[in-house]
């Protein structure tokens, strides 16, 4: 019993402590590690773990933001009106996709994703 | 052009909806379109995760799929995690930085592109949440 409490918090501070880092370090991408990691380690279904997921970054993203503000990397003016835009797509992302079989729509931004880092490292 | 900021935005939400990290669009389409720092634009995904994730929880909460259980044990360990990283990204140098994130996004966009649906594979539970 005391063991497998022991494994399972080392598990738990691993998955908790790469997300973490990695969301601070480039301020996104946590959810990319801690929904496979709670699907394939913890065994939660998926649709549970993207929720989760949501709460787990919120508690890192507010760490975070307090570090980026101390050296003035917030940009409140810009992250408004993003925000404006996010928070409408926000809502339909949570509603209708959720929904939807993700496939093709998955396809696309990846590609989208592995041109836009081709770009960031070679420029 | 502040309404193509706006527009950056709406489809960052729409993605992260679907559990793709919405700054994974939004940082690199910011900077495509705007002269600012790779951290300024990473501080506008941080700042930008607020209320879109608040208001996206509201709506799982309801569904009932947050596992609380799960969450806080993960979040109080990993906090170390996320100070570890944020000091590191204000001490490194933007281009750096900037190139770190492109190869971060690189491995990012062939996990997307070659992942499984397993929504196809698998037969569903429920249909809707409610």
């Amino acid at each position: 019993m005391k063991r497998e409490t022991v494994k399972k918090v080392g598990l738990y501070a691993l998955g908790g402590v790469v997300a973490g880092f990695l969301n601070g370090l480039f301020g996104s991408g946590g959810g990319t590690v801690i929904v496979p990691f709670m699907e394939e380690c913890l065994k939660v279904e998926e649709r549970k773990s993207h929720a989760t997921a949501i709460l787990i970054i919120l508690g890192f993203t507010m760490v975070s933001l307090f570090f980026y503000g101390s050296k003035q990397f917030l940009d409140w003016k810009l992250a408004l009106l993003v925000s404006c835009g996010g928070v409408v797509g926000g809502f339909i992302g949570a509603k209708v996709l959720s929904r939807l079989s993700g496939g093709a729509i998955r396809k696309i931004f990846g590609a989208f994703m592995v041109v836009a880092a081709i770009r960031m490292v070679m420029w | 052009m502040w309404w193509v900021n706006l527009l950056i935005g709406l489809l960052a939400g729409v993605v992260s909806g679907m559990g793709i990290g919405g700054g994974t669009i939004l940082i690199p389409a910011l900077l495509f379109f705007s002269q600012i720092s790779q951290q300024t634009a990473q501080g506008v995904n941080l700042l930008y995760f607020i209320p879109t994730a608040i208001i996206a929880l509201i709506v799982h909460i309801k569904n009932r799929n947050v596992a609380f259980r799960i969450a806080w044990p993960i979040m109080l360990l990993g906090v170390l995690g996320a100070v570890g990283g944020s000091l590191l990204a204000i001490v490194l140098d933007g281009g750096i930085l900037k190139k770190l994130f492109g190869g971060f996004l690189l491995l990012m966009g062939i996990y997307e592109f070659f992942k499984k649906d397993k929504k196809n594979n698998q037969p569903k539970k429920e249909a809707t949440p409610n």
